[in-house]
């Protein structure tokens, strides 16, 4: 933790408004030495480059900037690069290099599961989260487990058919 | 964003010490996104995710939950799932899976009002900026609240678990800097009265660590309204619990959610249903004294059918398990 402005706290913790954080996004280890205030979304984009996440609503609500932390779906939005130190980060980047995120991205491509496509970066960090739920045979089940990544396009039917496919030959 | 202070809490007494005006971050669901409003603006945020306080314990009273435990990791805890459906219910009824995945237990109790003056502070609101207003009176108020509510605001909470723990009277486990309580949940939320901007009974410094759930065993059902089938607060829920002997209902529990300004038990429709014969209708003079006392404002008058009719069809549902 850097000092930045301190505040006296009459605690053994250190707080600063400046605080060094470590993580790893996609694999590579990554320290940065910002404001407190910078979101995992902004960090990730704007010192990182890593620009897969995307800023929709920057407010929880449109699901664009989803990744994963620790294995699990999160909002990076929501989530302060600070509160994620010593988290393993993992974007849409990631998936490339995993087989079933491959064959995710084949399902949407093949059910045209996007139009502008601004929205696909979360919509594929859902989807690969919903690959081994044994809970989502349904397509009710997959719409209520997709709820949280809006498409303003309007593809859900394909979303939802490109994640049955891609869960294992369903909706093809 | 205001600039604030960042620290890492270790143990709950480095926490607890953070000075006055400090607030807690875990899952970060609501505080980052009401920091981004400058609805909240705390000059130090203290992290409490480095905490041990994850574990879900089942023992012969009940369920301890830590106030950290993600609602994800409570929705999909086997014991919870076996002997607590209400609770799982009403946690995925909740929020998206992402923010399931992020949203502690702790933080969950201890989510804002979606009341959309509140969220904004260009608004009039007494319980964002005390002895301000309130807009939502004279405003756009079809979501707000129709119990509970006092002339200085008309908030509604927006919980769905806080209402299934309501129904099922558990408690909360408190750390401050003099040690540590137990409150039941009833008493830890305020009713606006003339002071909305004191929602709880939190002091200086104190933590919510561990939720308490004691058994109940018995037939029960969430069953929450909303004007979308998923991720969308309750315009009206109601948590339902049911014991049931010899063909008639020995004991029942009821609160309600999205139609009051705390989560909200219904003793009188608990004693009306008390005594029926647990079959199929039957019950619509019980569920009529769910909207006892309540007041509408000029937007929102179809939650008092709408509260009886959930509360309705949460016995009905109850009662089919």
């Amino acid at each position: 933790m850097s000092d930045g402005a301190t505040v006296s706290t009459g605690t053994t913790v250190s707080m600063g408004t400046t605080v060094s954080t470590r993580l790893r996004v996609d694999g590579e280890p990554v320290e940065l030495s910002v404001d407190a205030r910078v979101t995992l979304l902004d960090a990730l984009r704007d010192l990182l480059g890593v620009t897969g996440p995307k800023k929709g609503c920057d407010h929880g609500q449109c699901g664009a900037c989803t990744v994963r932390v620790e294995g699990r779906t999160a909002l990076s939005c929501l989530t302060l690069l600070a509160a994620a130190e010593g988290a393993d980060v993992e974007t849409v980047h990631a998936l490339a290099a995993d087989p079933r995120g491959a064959r995710l991205r084949e399902a949407f491509v093949a059910h045209d599961a996007f139009q502008c496509g601004f929205c696909t970066p979360g919509q594929l960090m859902s989807a690969f989260a919903a690959l081994d739920r044994p809970d989502l045979e349904d397509p009710a089940a997959i719409r209520e487990f997709m709820s949280g990544n809006l498409c303003r396009c309007g593809a859900y039917p394909n979303i939802v058919a490109a994640i049955r496919q891609a869960r294992g030959g369903h909706g093809a | 964003m205001r600039e604030f202070a960042f620290a890492r809490a270790a143990t709950v007494d480095d926490a607890v010490a953070a000075p006055d005006g400090a607030m807690f971050l875990a899952g970060g669901t609501t505080l980052v996104d009401l920091m981004k409003l400058g609805v909240l603006r705390p000059r130090v945020v203290m992290d409490i995710n480095a905490l041990p306080l994850r574990e879900i314990t089942l023992d012969e009273a009940g369920l301890t939950v830590g106030a950290g435990a993600r609602m994800s990791d409570l929705a999909t805890h086997p014991d919870a799932v076996r002997a607590f459906p209400l609770v799982v219910q009403a946690l995925l009824a909740g929020a998206s899976q992402q923010i399931r995945n992020m949203a502690s237990i702790g933080g969950n109790l201890m989510q804002r009002t979606r009341c959309g003056y509140y969220r904004d502070p260009g608004s009039a609101c007494n319980r964002r900026d005390p002895g301000g207003g309130c807009a939502a009176l004279d405003g756009a108020n079809r979501t707000h609240a129709v119990l509970g509510t006092s002339p200085s605001c008309v908030a509604t909470h927006p919980g769905d678990l806080a209402v299934a723990l309501t129904a099922l009277d558990a408690t909360v486990r408190i750390a401050g800097r003099g040690g540590e309580r137990d409150l039941p949940l009833a008493a830890f939320y305020r009713v606006p009265g003339g002071t909305p901007h004191i929602e709880n009974a939190l002091g200086p410094g104190e933590l919510i660590t561990a939720v308490h759930v004691p058994f109940a065993d018995g037939h029960s059902a969430y069953v929450k309204v909303r004007d979308r089938a998923s991720y969308e607060f309750a315009l009206a829920s109601a948590a339902v619990l049911l014991r049931v002997r010899e063909g008639v209902i020995a004991a029942a529990r009821v609160a309600v959610g999205g139609v009051a300004t705390v989560p909200w038990r219904l003793p009188a429709v608990e004693a009306a249903l008390t005594g029926l014969p647990a079959t199929p209708g039957g019950f619509d003079g019980a569920a009529a004294r769910a909207a006892e006392g309540a007041r509408a404002l000029a937007h929102n008058g179809y939650k008092i059918p709408l509260l009886r009719n959930t509360v309705l069809r949460a016995v009905e549902e109850a009662l089919a398990r």
